[in-house]
């Protein structure tokens, strides 16, 4: 585009300075976690440290069972991912490459399915993992089966949406010649189409990976009393006091919450943007 | 919604001879995801408005007494309640804040970000990756621990320069609360915007901007008359999924103002219904309230489903 330099000069120098702002939270939190505990609690903060220490970092991890959260958000978080990969692709492939009846209609579900304010479902969700406890006991209140069937269902509806625009893109002519040369469906749908659509496959791991690794609200409600159950929200929660609040002790949880997404979502990040945009543009 | 559970049973024949047995296959296919949504999607909406119309308290809950039907008692009891209505009008206040905001900000940075070379660029992109990718949980105390009234930096600061913010409780006072969960909001919540709306402008061909430039139209005139037009449907979808989710923020207003405020000032749909529910024991009242949240969410969708059957063949 014909701008001139001067203009696009002043436009770089305010984007830098909004890139900083907006990533300022992170330094500040990444910061707080490693100031040594006095330099926290003090009334005149400032923006950097000399003296960096792991005292709180060790305070996580030592004192309340850090790690036994994080491998619970962990196993929930993976489980979701593996179980609706499987099962958005394959509702993707049949809502893209079967022809039957009632096909538009589960397309509008799909979409109207992403809308249901989840968060509203709490209070029969709630009353149904404690039935369903009774039947299956890993599935019921207190145990981490609850928050996987939870977000396995509420990550669907968006994964078969966003999938069904990539098995779209597979042209069919490549159905036919895997045909022609003796592919059953099956080893057409496993073999070639699954690899083809790796990339939507990875937005779609990365939503569910994050819609499960975030929630609060299902494990705070469904983790009645098995406090050896819960997850990593309710960790951080633990240091958080109104009148005496551990700051170095929430920064570093924070801290240590927020790696694992960043650094999945930095390694994807060019193939969730083609594959966000590929859904939204249907 | 409900029909969702026809989603197993479709057995139809297929239109086209050549594909006989699609309808089978498709069910197969079908039948993990769609017992899946049917069991913990459909059936828990129809139990939500089921429960809503019962007297069901902990005696209830725990199988101790009787259910009694009330019909729509529950529903009259909370129109007639005036911290509903305070309620509602807060949460549509707090949302349409949180939208406004980051559509603007989100759009504004794109519009920015498509005008810059690749490393400022890819600087902003960066920094709003992180801001999506943090946690609701981990972002709320960052934010929370900045406006901290005794070891915050930002009144640090203010009062550095002269300002009267020595000690000032950012989450005392309604509004300051309110601003300060919609400011953390927004910026958890822009990077969706700025994404959707840079693949937009980036979608506008080079041809009709260059043709506009050789007429001689400033970029203003470009893009207000040329660039936005052309990306109103993908404005359109970034504002609707904007609504919908900060119509049902849950986590930050919990968080950062410790369970809806000081006298549930700052309590906004989702919260009043969740303290309802499981804080009062009144989970007929609590349904209620989701149903209300439900039916004001599914008229926005049917925007959305409007909007998105207008942008071109999406089946």
């Amino acid at each position: 585009m014909a701008v001139k330099r001067p203009g696009r000069l002043i436009a770089e120098v305010v984007t830098v300075v909004i890139a900083g702002i907006v990533a300022f939270p992170l330094y500040w939190m990444l910061l707080s976690a490693v100031k040594p505990a006095g330099e926290i609690q003090s009334a005149s903060p400032k923006p950097w440290t000399l003296h960096p220490s792991f005292d709180s970092f060790s305070r996580v991890l030592t004192v309340s069972g850090f790690g036994r959260y994080f491998v619970n958000s962990l196993l929930v978080a993976l489980v979701v991912v593996a179980l609706s990969l499987l099962l958005s692709f394959l509702s993707a492939v049949a809502l893209t490459r079967f022809r039957f009846r009632g096909r538009t209609v589960l397309l509008v579900m799909t979409l109207v399915a992403q809308m249901v304010p989840v968060e509203a479902l709490t209070i029969p969700l709630f009353f149904l993992m404690r039935s369903l406890g009774g039947a299956v006991p890993a599935l019921g209140l207190n145990e981490l089966g609850s928050l996987v069937l939870v977000h396995l269902a509420f990550s669907l509806p968006f994964a078969i949406w966003m999938l069904r625009g990539f098995v779209a893109a597979v042209p069919v002519e490549l159905e036919e010649a895997a045909k022609l040369d003796g592919a059953s469906r099956m080893r057409f749908t496993w073999q070639i189409l699954f690899p083809l659509v790796a990339p939507g496959l990875v937005a779609v791991s990365v939503l569910a990976f994050i819609h499960a690794w975030n929630d609060f609200l299902f494990a705070k409600t469904f983790i009645v009393s098995k406090t050896e159950n819960q997850t990593l929200p309710q960790a951080i929660l633990v240091f958080f006091k109104p009148e005496d609040t551990d700051w170095g002790a929430v920064m570093a949880s924070s801290t240590l919450m927020t790696i694992p997404v960043l650094v999945f979502f930095v390694l994807v990040q060019r193939r969730l943007v083609s594959g966000m945009a590929g859904a939204v543009k249907g | 919604m409900v029909t969702l559970q026809e989603a197993p049973s479709v057995t139809a024949p297929a239109r086209r001879p050549r594909r006989k047995g699609d309808g089978r296959a498709a069910a197969l296919y079908l039948a993990p995801a769609g017992i899946l949504l049917a069991a913990l999607l459909a059936y828990p909406i129809y139990q939500l408005v089921l429960i809503s119309f019962y007297d069901y308290g902990q005696p209830q809950a725990a199988g101790n007494a009787p259910l009694v039907f009330l019909g729509f008692a529950n529903y009259a009891d909370l129109l007639s309640q005036a911290q509903f209505w305070t309620v509602l009008g807060k949460t549509v206040g707090f949302a349409a804040a949180c939208v406004a905001g980051s559509l603007v900000v989100g759009t504004g940075l794109a519009v920015l970000a498509s005008r810059v070379r690749s490393l400022p660029r890819m600087l902003l992109f960066l920094a709003a990756l992180g801001a999506w990718s943090t946690p609701a949980i981990a972002g709320s105390y960052v934010w929370l621990f900045l406006f901290d009234t005794d070891f915050g930096l930002v009144n640090e600061v203010l009062s550095g320069i002269g300002l009267p913010f020595e000690h000032h409780s950012w989450t005392f006072g309604t509004l300051g609360a309110f601003g300060l969960v919609a400011a953390e909001v927004i910026w958890c919540s822009f990077p969706f915007v700025l994404v959707t709306m840079y693949a937009g402008i980036k979608g506008v061909p080079d041809e009709v901007l260059e043709a506009a430039s050789l007429d001689g139209a400033s970029v203003w005139r470009t893009t207000w008359t040329i660039v936005l037009p052309m990306v109103r449907p993908l404005l359109m979808i970034a504002t609707v999924q904007s609504i919908i989710w900060d119509f049902k923020v849950f986590t930050q207003i919990y968080v950062m103002t410790n369970g809806g405020g000081v006298a549930g000032r700052n309590l906004v749909l989702n919260v009043y219904a969740y303290q309802q529910a499981f804080a009062g024991q009144e989970y007929g009242l609590g349904s209620a309230i989701g149903v209300v949240m439900t039916l004001l969410l599914l008229s926005v969708t049917g925007l959305y489903v409007r909007a998105q059957r207008r942008s071109a063949a999406w089946l």
